[in-house]
């Protein structure tokens, strides 16, 4: 059974997702797609500034394993990239829910109401 | 149902990750494989290898019967307990499996073979002998399983838990092999460390398992041997060879023996095919992964990668990959990664030796 904090979103693709106060996001992936995905050795992060669409790919993660790629929940612009998290990508493997990748401002009218719950992430992964 | 070794219960109680391995529930890793892959560099891992087969080649036509059907020649084997890495071609040169094969004496050999290829290979030897009338018995072994400890540590701990033979164990060198008891100790491996493979009756081998994780060796699961492995330039068959390549385009030129002129299968398809792809080693100088069918453009041509994976020893990616005939070591060549083009250095193989970086 992997960890999913109740106060958290979720996506179908592993994102994890946390609204802060300001209402911007902080994205992440979940602590069953760094299982399994497994030791990751390369993470390549977006450009802050970049405007993307909803489901659109923006983050390179590549494990020994496989190559795998992270998507932004909602249209919106990147604010902020984790970078030390390139030195040491390792660390989404340990702390999944503390090694944020990138943070991002929704676009006028995003909505985070499309986004599941612990409840349904859980089932999403079988895991309910 | 996938089939299990007489050690899955072992690996469920030391909390590995299982997969489908050719058709076997084997370990992917028990927590962490870039740690399994630094315990083997550095102290001593072990792996359960009972998936793969252990063939017992036995009569009087048993030495005639091997220098036909195997690419490398086993008159190298000078004394008993040798062993010899060899290819087994079909009659197009192409390789129908890499195996070992140990010379146990006059009449006596013993083949080990890949797994997702043994009923392949053993129908295979079947048909070599029948249609060249040969005077053996192939003997397809399902009463052992096969543990293998590598690693600089490896030849200490293995020598301790194995008294009686601890100075046949410290002097042993590469490709030689000795019976102590029921079980079979081989100087060989797949990691580029030092390290024996051993080979234990079903009914000791959980116990054989346990006590050498007490004496501090590390259970290691599929992902390291495969790191380890490619770090140390030794092909994965299905991955870097198969039916439809010769051993002369997988970098395995020196296993095949053509100064003697004796008849093997595939000699011929060798010897008049010409020559255009070769196997060289791949460093990748930026940040990313090659992975296995990369495209790589050279000068002389493409090619592609067979192998392809993030180097623990070296914190970089590295590849065996398949390229014309030309291409030397010290080219840059650059791979197609994810929509991009990224520059790779041409070295010569192996990338790691006995722990240390050799690039």
């Amino acid at each position: 059974m992997s960890n999913i904090p109740n106060d958290l979103k979720y996506t179908e693709s592993h994102e994890w997702i946390r609204t802060e106060p300001d209402g911007t996001l902080t994205i992440g992936i979940t602590d069953h797609a760094q299982d399994a995905l497994g030791d990751l050795v390369f993470i390549e992060l977006p450009a802050v500034g970049k405007t993307l669409a909803a489901q659109e790919n923006c983050v390179v993660l590549e494990s020994v394993k496989a190559a795998s790629d992270a998507y932004a929940p909602v249209a919106g612009e990147i604010v902020a990239v984790n970078s030390p998290l390139t030195d040491a990508p390792e660390a989404l493997n340990s702390a999944p829910y503390e090694s944020w990748l990138f943070k991002m401002k929704p676009s006028a009218g995003a909505s985070t109401a499309g986004l599941l719950d612990a409840k349904a992430y859980a089932a999403s992964v079988g895991e309910a | 149902m996938l089939l299990r070794t007489p050690l899955f219960e072992a690996h469920q109680r030391m909390g590995a990750k299982l997969v489908d391995f050719g058709g076997w529930e084997m370990p992917l890793h028990y927590g962490s494989q870039i740690d399994e892959h630094h315990a083997v560099r550095r102290h001593a891992g072990m792996f359960d290898v009972s998936h793969m087969r252990a063939v017992e080649v036995e009569g009087t036509g048993a030495a005639a019967f091997l220098r036909h059907a195997l690419a490398n020649n086993i008159d190298k084997l000078a004394t008993p307990g040798r062993a010899l890495y060899s290819c087994m071609l079909n009659a197009n040169g192409g390789v129908i499996d890499d195996l070992i094969v140990y010379f146990l004496g006059a009449t006596h050999y013993r083949l080990v073979v890949n797994a997702g290829t043994a009923e392949k290979d053993i129908a295979w030897l079947e048909a070599v002998r029948t249609k060249g009338g040969f005077d053996i018995e192939l003997t397809p072994r399902n009463d052992v399983a096969m543990i293998a400890v590598q690693g600089p540590q490896a030849r200490r701990i293995v020598g301790m838990l194995l008294p009686n033979a601890a100075e046949r164990i410290a002097t042993m060198k590469p490709f030689h092999s000795i019976a102590v008891g029921d079980r079979f100790v081989a100087c060989t491996g797949y990691t580029g460390e030092d390290g024996f493979e051993i080979i234990v009756p079903i009914k000791n081998a959980v116990g054989f398992w346990d006590e050498l994780h007490k004496a501090g060796v590390s259970p290691c699961g599929l992902g390291a041997r495969d790191t380890l492995r490619l770090e140390a330039g030794m092909n994965l068959y299905g991955q870097d060879m198969n039916e439809t390549t010769t051993p002369l385009e997988s970098g395995l030129a020196w296993t095949v023996e053509m100064k003697t002129a004796r008849d093997f299968i595939g000699r011929e398809a060798l010897t008049t095919k010409s020559l255009t792809q070769q196997m060289v080693g791949l460093v990748l100088n930026a940040p990313g992964v090659l992975r296995a069918h990369q495209v790589i453009h050279a000068a002389k041509g493409t090619g592609e990668i067979t192998s392809g994976s993030f180097a623990p020893t070296l914190s970089q990616s590295i590849a065996l990959a398949r390229l014309p005939i030309g291409v030397a070591v010290g080219d840059t060549v650059q791979a197609e990664v994810r929509g991009k083009l990224l520059d790779c250095r041409v070295v010569k193989i192996p990338f790691v030796r006995n722990g240390q970086p050799l690039i």
